[in-house]
């Protein structure tokens, strides 16, 4: 069984939604323009007078303004309106972004021109029934941003077919499926190119006069393609599709459309590449540990900024706070165009495992994400651990991270919690003597050798100290460290 | 008469709602959420829940550097890191030293040093014990007042974590909303004293510390 979401306004939905609300959104007549979508290129007209209106939004198409109108001929009929430039690539970069996030629910996913449809039927077990699995898609698009009708069909091309004619087609089966075809224009049926115009002139208005037909004969007065489709529509003959293979990579980016130097201005695109990406990475069952997002420029390099995760994260709302807080420490130069995001290393994710009887609350953040917050605050190095090493002397007796503990301490010696960087003279009165001295003279394998006696000791404030001092003298005193 | 029953007719819906407990009476605060064992006998026996106040903060008050304040705490996280529970150190004053830690028990490897300026400790103690993730947080802010220990405090509530504050005792005078402070003295003699607690009378006296302290 499949789904297919039809995208009726997926260009000016692409558009919309990498926009902040409060700048204008269906407030102002918005119009996407392009090349002129024509085959024949025209020599006579410049390149400027090809454009093209391929899309508008409501106040526009109130103005008179529609889709296939020359840029000129919308100018002449409305004078003031918002042209967003929109090209045949960024298009299929929505498209693929949906079919990303299909693949989260099915393994087959096919994109048809303005359509992704998904074998749904294997995975009811999983999201079913198909009320709660509709509902999820359906809050999915709307988070996304992008208004859509759907269609369940037998087949994809049923279900395309369905999704176009109208919203919330049902197909479950060959009846319903014929009894839903039956009704569907033959202009919107995707036949065969000439096919729907002949059809119409012999009286042929609905799919469903079109399927009463004698097949043999169909063939031979419209050729093998009309009944090859018919067939596939049907779930007859097997549908050569080519299914939908998840990239390797995520790139994608927004344009401001205006010079920014706040990095405020950068927070709603920076959301909205964020999420795009936790979505893509959802779809692939995927995690991202290093990313790198681009300030775009105008005739300058773009400046990077890279975001690194000590390990393998997806959701949507940590790598945003991540990068938001990245992109704040980072050092821009120039007003920012635009913002892109580069993932190039796509690691497969792991989540983080729970004990079933951690007494933590149950909305705990998990140490790695809190390690991560940390750090994208306080530096990369500013959370670690301190294990033991075998080193006897001070400085060296412990080592940064947790890997390399494991050691015991050799002797149960007075030692203490703080050190001091480097040894500084003990001031103030004589101190008390409590314990010592421990001889500590080693270190002769790598020209670090030290030679001193070692005391505990108590200052005239009550401290206790941590000193040295040349063997066998008894000061003057180095301070080491603090029986804290 | 009138007035009589009307006084009876108001007083029954009175009673129901004192009946159904949606009428709050002055009464003493139901005890918080218990506490943790401090490891120190004596401790316990001084402070009015027996231990650490659970999902607060403890403020202690310390005349200089190396008096025996982690001594005191030691072993608390000694117990909470062996039992496999993480505990977060946010901007020591010197470089902590591992082999004194593990000396009293502790399991570094659930322990968590922060490094941070000034500015970011607030911040990152905040952070840790709202997170949910850290049993107990200890943190040597050497900036804020009483509004920042006050958020300190509502964290360690929404994280139910154990916070502990080390500022120097120049803030005795200052208001405080720990639930627990503690001014560490050396002079005349080590001692420890309670200065406010939840939910009791501070001790009068200061508490002698033991003699093998610390």
């Amino acid at each position: 069984m499949w789904a297919c979401i039809v995208l009726p306004h997926l260009a000016m939905d692409g558009i919309l939604r990498q926009q902040p609300e409060a700048s204008g959104g269906d407030a102002e007549p918005l119009v996407l323009v392009g090349a002129a979508a024509s085959s024949k290129p025209s020599t006579l007209s410049t390149a400027g007078a090809a454009r093209q209106v391929l899309a508008v939004n409501g106040p526009a198409r109130a103005a008179g303004l529609f889709p296939g109108q020359r840029l000129v001929a919308a100018q002449a009929l409305l004078a003031r309106f918002r042209t967003v430039e929109c090209t045949p690539a960024m298009v299929t970069g929505w498209q693929e972004l949906l079919a990303a996030w299909a693949y989260r629910y099915s393994a087959e996913v096919v994109t048809f021109p303005g359509a992704v449809a998904l074998e749904v039927g294997r995975s009811l077990g999983l999201f079913g029934p198909w009320p709660r699995f509709e509902q999820r898609l359906r809050e999915d698009l709307g988070q996304l941003g992008f208004r859509h009708r759907l269609a369940v069909a037998p087949s994809a091309r049923a279900a395309w077919l369905l999704a176009g004619a109208g919203d919330g087609g049902m197909a479950p089966d060959r009846t319903a499926l014929e009894q839903a075809l039956a009704k569907v224009p033959v202009q919107r049926a995707r036949l065969p190119e000439g096919v729907a115009g002949s059809l119409a002139a012999m009286g042929i208005t609905r799919l469903g006069q079109l399927l009463a037909l004698p097949r043999a004969s169909l063939q031979s007065r419209f050729g093998a393609e009309l009944s090859a489709h018919l067939e596939r529509l049907l779930g007859d003959r097997p549908d050569p599709l080519r299914h939908y293979q998840p990239p390797d990579r995520f790139d994608a980016g927004i344009e401001l459309g205006h010079e920014s130097v706040s990095s405020q201005a950068l927070l709603f695109p920076l959301r909205r590449l964020t999420a795009d990406l936790a979505a893509f990475l959802a779809g692939r069952d995927g995690g991202v540990q290093r990313f790198t997002l681009e300030l775009l420029h105008e005739r300058a390099p773009a400046t990077p900024v890279e975001v690194g995760l000590q390990s393998v994260q997806r959701d949507p709302a940590m790598l945003f706070e991540l990068a938001r807080s990245r992109l704040e420490r980072a050092t821009v130069t120039r007003p920012a165009l635009g913002l892109r995001l580069l993932a190039t290393e796509l690691p497969a994710f792991i989540p983080a495992a729970r004990d079933l009887f951690d007494g933590r609350p149950a909305h705990a953040l998990p140490i790695p994400q809190l390690r991560e917050r940390l750090r994208a605050r306080l530096g990369a190095d500013a959370v670690y651990q301190l294990a033991l090493t075998t080193d006897p002397r001070p400085e060296c007796a412990q080592a940064l991270s947790a890997q390399t503990g494991g050691h015991e301490l050799p002797e149960r010696l007075p030692r203490p919690t703080w050190l001091l960087h480097r040894p500084i003279p003990l001031r103030g009165p004589a101190p008390r003597l409590l314990a010592g001295p421990e001889r500590i003279e080693t270190g002769w394998w790598d020209g670090g050798d030290i030679r001193r006696d070692y005391y505990v000791v108590e200052t005239g404030q009550g401290q206790r100290a941590w000193v040295f001092c040349a063997p066998g003298q008894h000061g003057p005193w180095m301070l080491h460290g603090w029986f804290a | 008469m009138n007035a009589s029953t009307a006084s009876a007719a108001s007083l029954a819906p009175l009673r129901g709602l004192f009946e159904r407990q949606q009428v709050w009476q002055g009464r003493r605060a139901p005890p918080g959420p218990g506490a943790e064992p401090t490891g120190w006998p004596e401790l316990d026996a001084a402070l009015p829940q027996g231990g650490w106040p659970r999902a607060a903060l403890t403020e202690i008050l310390l005349p200089a550097d190396g008096v025996g304040e982690l001594r005191l705490l030691l072993p608390t996280l000694a117990r909470l890191t062996g039992g496999g529970q993480t505990v977060a150190v946010v901007a020591p004053p010197y470089r902590p030293y591992a082999p004194g830690w593990c000396l009293h028990g502790v399991d570094l490897a659930r322990i968590e040093f922060i490094h941070a300026d000034d500015r970011q400790t607030l911040w990152a103690m905040e952070q840790c014990l709202r997170s949910g993730s850290c049993v107990a947080v200890l943190g040597w802010p050497r900036a804020g007042d009483s509004r920042h220990l006050r958020r300190l405090q509502v964290a360690a509530d929404t994280g139910q974590a154990l916070a502990f504050v080390f500022r120097s005792d120049r803030h005795a005078g200052n208001p405080s909303p720990a639930a627990l402070r503690l001014d560490l003295l050396t002079q005349p003699q080590p001692a420890l004293r309670i200065r406010k607690c939840r939910g009791g009378q501070p001790p009068s006296r200061p508490m002698p510390l033991p003699a093998a302290w610390p």
